[in-house]
């Protein structure tokens, strides 16, 4: 089950508002990708600051199986990047909603985040792929 | 102790060292003593270890008898066609007149390698039905680049310079987008169909002004001859766009199907792989690459020209030259040309029958396994296969067995792993292509591997998810050499 207290995309993000004020949110990816990558060996992350837009891509993550584009769940300005990824790309691999984050992101617009998945929906989507 | 004494190969010829031992004896100094250039210069003492010859070549027979290698295992390596090597291909690429010659020696003491190189671009022009060939380029990879690198010559010799997208299926293999960025272009995924064919409808999307080109690979990488190849190549045509074709699977076409007569513009081969030139570590490759006339021009120079050629070669002279609107050199000299020696010895052994039966066997070899495996591993696309065969081990790893685990177990059995986890597009990919050269025996003994590792992951997962067992170091820690990467030796502090 994947935690209710967020949103997530079809391609495996999920988004967090961590302060619905300055309208932050935490961004990363799901358990269920995790596994799928297997172990993660490397983060090409964003830069703090530049602008990231709804499923466009913000950076890539290299496992032991592959090279996979991170597409940005949500449309905003980075706050903040996870730099403990660069030395610890496991995090992610060990705790991919907590200690896994990768950025976070000032939206542009709160709502965007009611047009994402909730996690009943996205279980039922992986569970159904 | 050490296993083995100086044949262990458990230590690194750096700790081997002991002071004062000594691997070779200088000759005496017969050119006048110079002056050491200025010490400050160095950075570093440069730490060489001091062993002996008989040291280091045990050191060096031991490490290679660890190796997996085409001479001594099967090497089932999806999308690398590891067939036998031909020796004759060595014993001609060996001849003082071809192995002696300098690069830079005058045109007219060369003729002899003129006229094999000449000769090579005509048997794999008509080969692949194109007209013009260049040899230039040293891997499939160099080949892309020479390929997309002419496209985008052609367009913009067109006053064209709209067209920044390059097409590629995802199914492809990752120098083809890596190719199509390096020379500037912007790549876009094609999706793929149910069947693994191209997806007509979302070509049709992709093709408009902005789109130079796709790059199809033939047979695809999931094995499977793509059904719709004539109708993108027309859709592109339609749009102004060229096709590329990633000739790298051509063991499955060879002497039937010429890639210019389905509408390919301008494509690359991997001499290293169908025309069974050592690779994989164990040479170096070639990729040469063959258009239609109306990209001739903008080939990777040199190409080798001949007057008056009458087919038996006599009377004829040979030279190198550079085409009209060349996008210029690939490479220092003539390409590989020890390989390119190997390719051609390889297609005049075997001819026009020969070269035909290797696409029959190479196709015959991979439908057999997949007749014989598709009951107990999920077989994602159920068609007729060419020369490989793309399997899923999802149904194995719902016991806790992946397709990782199944690889390193056929170690065990002494087969070399097939590819894993690629085309991406598959889920557990195991990606199997046996090639032309292997007899029915190696077959069935690994169609049985596969079975009995199968049985394994119902009653014991657990072992297989640590095999492999009997090999010199079993399960090795990929992803920590991944993430702290240790390439360097050290003396210890
Ligand atoms: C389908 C395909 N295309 C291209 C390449 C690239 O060839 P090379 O490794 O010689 O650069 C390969 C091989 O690795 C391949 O399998």
């Amino acid at each position: 089950m994947s935690p209710d207290d967020r949103r997530y995309t079809r391609e495996h993000e999920w988004a967090k508002l961590d302060d619905a004020d300055s309208r932050l949110v935490s961004v990363g990816i799901t358990a269920f990708a995790q596994d799928e990558l297997g172990d993660i060996v490397y983060f090409d992350l964003p830069t703090p600051g530049d602008s990231v837009s709804y499923m466009v891509k913000m950076g890539e993550v290299e496992s032991v199986k592959a090279v996979s584009d991170l597409f940005s769940p949500v449309t905003g300005q980075i706050e903040a990047v996870n730099d403990e990824l660069v030395d610890h790309p496991e995090l992610v691999n060990d705790d991919p909603f907590e200690a896994g984050w990768i950025m976070k992101v000032v939206l542009a617009d709160i709502a965007e985040l009611e047009t994402l998945m909730s996690a009943a929906e996205y279980d039922e989507y992986i569970g159904s792929n | 102790m050490l296993k083995g004494g100086s044949r262990d190969t458990g230590r690194l010829l750096m700790e081997r060292s002991v002071p004062g031992r000594m691997g070779v004896v200088t000759p005496p100094l017969d050119v006048p003593q110079q002056p050491m250039p200025d010490a400050s210069l160095l950075r570093d003492d440069l730490g060489l270890p001091e062993v002996s010859e008989p040291e280091v070549v045990q050191y060096f027979t031991a490490l290679s008898q660890l190796n997996f290698s085409i001479d001594t295992q099967f090497y089932p390596l999806g999308s690398c066609t590891m067939k036998y090597n031909p020796k004759v291909n060595d014993e001609m690429a060996f001849l003082p007149g071809f192995a002696a010659i300098h690069p830079l020696q005058p045109e007219e003491q060369s003729q002899g390698a003129l006229e094999l190189l000449y000769r090579l671009q005509e048997f794999l022009g008509k080969i692949t039905g194109m007209a013009g060939v260049s040899l230039a380029t040293l891997a499939g990879a160099h080949g892309e680049l020479a390929g997309v690198l002419m496209m985008r010559a052609y367009h913009h010799a067109q006053g064209d310079t709209g067209r920044t997208k390059m097409a590629i299926p995802d199914s492809a293999h990752g120098t083809n987008p890596a190719s199509a960025a390096m020379a500037g272009f912007d790549v876009v995924s094609l999706a793929s169909d149910k069947d693994g064919n191209v997806d007509l409808e979302a070509l049709h999307e992709l093709a408009g002004p902005d789109l130079a080109g796709v790059m199809i690979t033939l047979p695809s990488t999931l094995g499977l001859f793509d059904q719709n190849i004539v109708e993108v190549c027309r859709i592109v045509h339609e749009a102004g766009g060229l096709v590329y074709g990633d000739g790298a699977n051509m063991n499955a076409l060879l002497g039937r199907t010429k890639l210019g007569d389905l509408g390919f513009d301008v494509i690359h081969l991997n001499l290293h792989k169908t025309f069974s030139t050592p690779h994989g570590g164990g040479g170096p490759g070639a990729g040469p690459v063959c258009c239609a006339p109306i990209l001739a021009r903008y080939l990777a120079a040199p190409v080798v020209t001949a007057t008056d050629f009458n087919g038996n070669g006599s009377g004829s002279t040979y030279s190198l030259s550079t085409p009209e609107q060349s996008i210029g050199k690939m490479s220092g000299y003539h390409g590989n040309f020890g390989v390119l020696v190997r390719a051609y010895t390889y297609i005049r052994t075997l001819g026009d029958a020969g070269i035909k039966s290797i696409s029959g066997n190479a196709v015959l070899n991979a439908n057999y396994l997949l007749q014989a495996l598709k009951d107990i591993y999920y077989l994602p696309y159920d068609r007729t296969c060419m020369h490989e065969v793309v399997l899923s081990a999802d149904w194995q790893r719902a016991r806790g067995v992946s397709g990782l685990d199944v690889a390193k177990r056929l170690l065990d059995y002494g087969f070399h792993a097939p590819t894993m986890y690629f085309p991406l597009i598959v889920h557990e990919a195991l990606m199997i292509e046996p090639t032309e050269a292997e007899n029915r025996d190696t077959l069935d003994a690994f169609i049985q591997a596969l079975r009995d590792i199968n049985q394994e992951s119902f009653d014991d997962p657990d072992f297989v998810h640590h095999a492999p067992h009997t090999t010199t170091v079993s399960r090795l820690d990929e992803a920590g050499a991944a993430r702290h990467p240790d390439l360097r030796w050290r003396p210890e502090a």
